[in-house]
């Protein structure tokens, strides 16, 4: 229902040292019209042209520190609110590549009322900001 | 005269929301400014803080009804049954999830909650003394493909009777009343790689009532339909039609409506709703309780156009004072 808004691409930035940047990072929204638990987010799969990124490479961070994805899944705790922007930081030595390339971000819902998983994707053309 | 009352449900709002382009406090005073003065929130959505929400927060809401004259009239709960992975929670975890929703409707001091069509009927038989001394009533939403008559629904209103209780029942979501096939939903399957002939052809069988499983078949198999065509094909599962004179049957058991809807035209009729069969029936059994809109189009048209979310609502009560006076007109003649 939010597809096309889950990639924020203004916030797209490297991670680590400057002049040797071991990740990048952007800001994404839950794809769904209310919060949910973080335990019931199954997936955030990340790709660059369409080249998935591995699983481990990727930590979500809504405000209260870094996940794992695995972290996640039993973070009974914490919630992804409605509309609220999330760090997803993906560990990629280099950063995110030079120029402009295709950044996608599919999310695995669990949503109990659903008989099967919601999957959420966006995937937009990208570049680091000068 | 009617005394049906007119609200809007913050969903109608999602889009703005979800975009930061409008705040709960902008839709409650845009409610307010037609004359929508009940407002349904969905706490998950609208309370960033849920579950744990302070008094300091209750008070700032009513303090933000009070500015605009406007008050709640339902809360919208969610169940996650599903909260870990690979086992679904415990039935008395499910009962303590609504018991904590019931508490927190209390606190805020409404009276009606949404519950999700999907929880089980003896689950809310074991949440009725709750919901009882915390006078909230529990409407299972009846939303489309259920409707008013399904076996599922009708398990709900048994144990409403068996327990005699008036605080547990249900909650129409007037999709369940697509007299037409919405036309966003076409425009947006033929934006997709729908050819226009197959989608009229859908159109045709969902005008004619046609059971689904038959067009589907045409479309997927005899027509060889593409994805588009299929997808469109398939949501004729979810487009039934029931009967709206049933209503006057049913309406003991509800006291709030989601008035579902997807799009209104300029001249504010809705083209797909068959809200000019619904409400003069709800006038007729003298229902008292609150149609609150629940605008659903912003998906459909999102992929070309703005969304209005503010001006769809708007059409949509001018729609509803047009038929509630029509229907009470009729009355008094009769």
């Amino acid at each position: 229902m939010f597809d096309k808004y889950l990639i924020d691409a203004a916030t797209l930035r490297n991670t680590g040292p400057a002049d040797a940047p071991t990740g990048f990072a952007f800001e994404a929204r839950l794809g769904y019209y209310r919060g949910l638990g973080l335990s019931m987010v199954e997936k955030l799969d990340v790709s660059i042209d369409g080249a998935a990124l591995p699983r481990e490479a990727v930590r979500f961070d809504e405000g209260k520190g870094p996940l794992s994805l695995d972290e996640m899944e039993v973070a009974y705790d914490r919630r992804w609110p409605f509309g609220a922007p999330a760090t997803i930081l993906v560990d990629h030595a280099g950063g995110f590549p030079e120029g402009e390339h295709e950044l996608s971000l599919l999310q695995q819902l669990r949503v109990s009322y659903l008989p099967f998983p919601s999957i959420n994707s966006d995937a937009k053309r990208v570049s680091l900001a000068g | 005269m009617s005394k049906i009352q007119r609200g809007v449900s913050l969903y109608s709002f999602q889009e703005e929301m979800f975009l930061g382009q409008m705040s709960v406090e902008d839709c409650i005073a845009f409610g307010a400014s037609i004359g929508a003065t009940g407002i349904e929130i969905l706490p998950e959505q609208n309370m960033p803080a849920f579950p744990h929400i302070d008094d300091a927060e209750v008070a700032r809401w009513h303090e933000m009804l009070a500015r605009h004259g406007a008050h709640f009239t339902c809360y919208d709960m969610f169940l996650d049954t599903k909260l870990r992975k690979g086992e679904l929670i415990s039935d008395a975890e499910q009962v303590e999830s609504i018991r904590r929703d019931l508490v927190l409707c209390n606190r805020l001091g409404i009276r009606n909650m949404r519950v999700l069509v999907f929880v089980r009927p003896d689950i809310l038989a074991q949440c009725v003394p709750y919901a009882e001394e915390l006078d909230v009533h529990m409407g299972v939403e009846v939303h489309a493909p259920w409707h008013l008559e399904h076996a599922w629904i009708l398990r709900t209103i048994e144990e409403a009777d068996r327990l005699g209780t008036k605080h547990l029942g249900i909650l129409p979501d007037m999709g369940i009343f697509m007299k037409h096939y919405p036309p966003e939903f076409r425009a947006r399957f033929e934006r997709q790689g729908a050819r226009p002939e197959v989608t009229q052809f859908i159109v045709d069988q969902h005008e004619q009532k046609i059971m689904c499983e038959y067009t589907i078949y045409e479309v997927a198999v005899k027509m060889g339909g593409n994805k588009a065509e299929i997808a469109m094909a398939e949501t004729l599962r979810h487009a039934p039609y029931a009967n709206p004179r049933r209503i006057g049957d049913y309406a003991p058991y509800f006291r709030h409506i989601q008035a579902k809807f997807y799009g209104m035209t300029e001249d504010c009729t809705d083209p797909t709703i068959a809200y000019d069969e619904v409400i003069p029936e709800l006038v007729k059994c003298g229902w008292e309780g609150t149609l609150s809109s629940e605008y659903e189009g912003n998906r459909w048209i999102q992929d070309v156009s703005p969304v209005d979310s503010r001006e769809q609502v708007r059409r949509q009560h001018v729609m509803f004072e047009r038929l509630i006076a029509k229907a009470d007109a009729e009355r008094e003649i009769a």
